[in-house]
């Protein structure tokens, strides 16, 4: 670890800035959108990253809720926290570009409306875990992960027949894309996952090191004869 | 031992034998179902045809609120009389006992929205255009959503630090796929269209959720 993280931070503050550079200047201008349309490369990277994350949210709780390890419990934790931050940078930059694009800063589309609850589902697990008493928090924090998993498919359902229903103009179009424009989409959705990488590794260690502490609180206290008080 | 079915029977009676001789939870969510109903009547007063648009969003809104009241205080008479750690200890299936709960709140919360609707029902002059008995089943399944996975939440809850808080901040993410149906279906059906396609995803939540807070109950029950 003690190595392998300095070489990796810089190599990723190295891939962060290419990509930066692609998203700002090397990237071609968009047609229609012209300059606006750049907040794509860091919208959509985001988007996908905290889809990655809370999958592995939902892996890891259900490892715990089978095999009860901390370190899975850990995992849990730490990717639920960075998913929601990358999930906040989604629902933040995507009015921030629909205002001069579309006029408007939010509508009820499938897209938005689903990342929302997504993000809404994983502030409350985040919630839960700082509300409820050390012991019982993984157990409770697994529980809700899955329901809350479980939920997704039908956001996305109820969300769909309803506009299928009420159809509006889509957000963002579908569509094919520029090969430029891929290529710099994948380079900064590479740069961002890196990023996420580290920084989970480092709160994982954090909450390691974190839970080490309190247990040798806790065990000094009981084995102190005179108290906690001194 | 008792049989499973025996002791959620068993439970479910002691719940309702002692709420039907106090009528503490049912007086009080009552009067704070009535309440909301009046707030939102003071808030937005539709034309008929306006209020056609509107209600399915502020009737399942106030049942909601009405629900969580309810919900609140599932487990509070377990509580006090450390009754959960008997159960934990015995060998009785805790399933049985989270079947009850439930049912002692499906039956509760429907008992509010039928008290609920008339009043509903007068105060924005509605009236159905599409097929009644949709409404129902809406109402039964939607219950149940809101119901199965607010015991659960309400035991996890238990808990937490700020108790009668975490149950909301919980359930209603986790709730909104069902909400959504409920909402967009007596909408639909008051406005004279069918709502097949949000009763068959409300049947399916219910069944998934169910399914998943039986298997997970256990394991939050005792979680420690």
């Amino acid at each position: 670890m003690k190595r392998a993280f300095p070489i990796l931070g810089v190599l990723t503050a190295i891939l962060l800035s290419y990509a930066l550079y692609l998203a700002l200047v090397g990237a071609p201008t968009e047609k229609t959108m012209g300059d606006v349309q750049r907040i794509f490369y860091y919208h959509v990277p985001s988007a996908w990253t905290a889809f990655i994350l809370f999958f592995v949210n939902f892996g890891a709780s259900v490892f715990y809720l089978i095999k009860r390890r901390s370190a899975a419990d850990i995992i849990a934790l730490v990717s639920a926290e960075v998913g929601v931050v990358f999930c906040t940078i989604v629902l933040v930059t995507g009015p921030i570009w629909a205002r001069p694009v579309w006029g408007i800063w939010w509508t009820w589309d499938m897209r938005l409306t689903s990342t929302l609850v997504l993000w809404l589902i994983y502030v409350s697990y985040l919630f839960l875990r700082r509300f409820s008493s050390s012991g019982q928090t993984p157990t409770l924090a697994a529980a809700l992960a899955v329901l809350g998993a479980l939920c997704v498919p039908f956001v996305y359902f109820s969300i769909w027949f309803f506009r299928t229903q009420h159809p509006q103009p889509v957000m963002g179009g579908g569509g094919s894309i520029d090969p430029r424009m891929l290529h710099v989409l994948l380079i900064n959705w590479l740069a961002f996952s890196c990023f996420a990488f580290l920084v989970c590794w480092s709160r994982y260690r954090l909450e390691e090191l974190q839970r080490d502490v309190d247990e040798a609180h806790a065990l000094e206290s009981l084995l102190d004869p005179r108290g906690s008080l001194r | 031992m008792t049989a499973p079915t025996g002791i959620t029977r068993a439970t479910l009676r002691k719940d309702l034998r002692l709420e039907w001789r106090s009528k503490d939870a049912i007086n009080s969510m009552l009067f704070f179902s009535l309440l909301v109903v009046i707030v939102f009547s003071f808030s937005f007063d539709p034309t008929a045809e306006e209020s056609r648009q509107i209600a399915g969003g502020l009737i399942w809104v106030a049942f909601l609120f009405a629900a969580v009241v309810a919900l609140n205080q599932t487990w509070a008479r377990e509580l006090r009389n450390q009754v959960l750690d008997a159960y934990r200890v015995s060998p009785a299936p805790a399933n049985s006992l989270f079947i009850a709960k439930t049912l002692g709140n499906f039956i509760l919360v429907s008992v509010l929205e039928a008290l609920m609707t008339p009043l509903f029902i007068v105060l924005y002059r509605l009236r159905a255009l599409g097929p009644v008995w949709q409404l129902l089943l809406v109402a039964v399944l939607g219950t149940w959503a809101l119901v199965v996975n607010g015991t659960f939440f309400a035991a996890m809850s238990i808990r937490t630090r700020s108790r009668e808080i975490m149950l909301p901040l919980l359930l209603f993410p986790i709730s909104l796929p069902a909400l959504l149906a409920m909402v967009w279906a007596t909408t639909a059906i008051l406005n004279g269209e069918g709502a097949r396609f949000w009763i068959v995803l409300l049947a399916t939540y219910d069944l998934v959720f169910t399914t998943v807070c039986l298997l997970l109950f256990e394991t939050v029950l005792n979680a420690e």
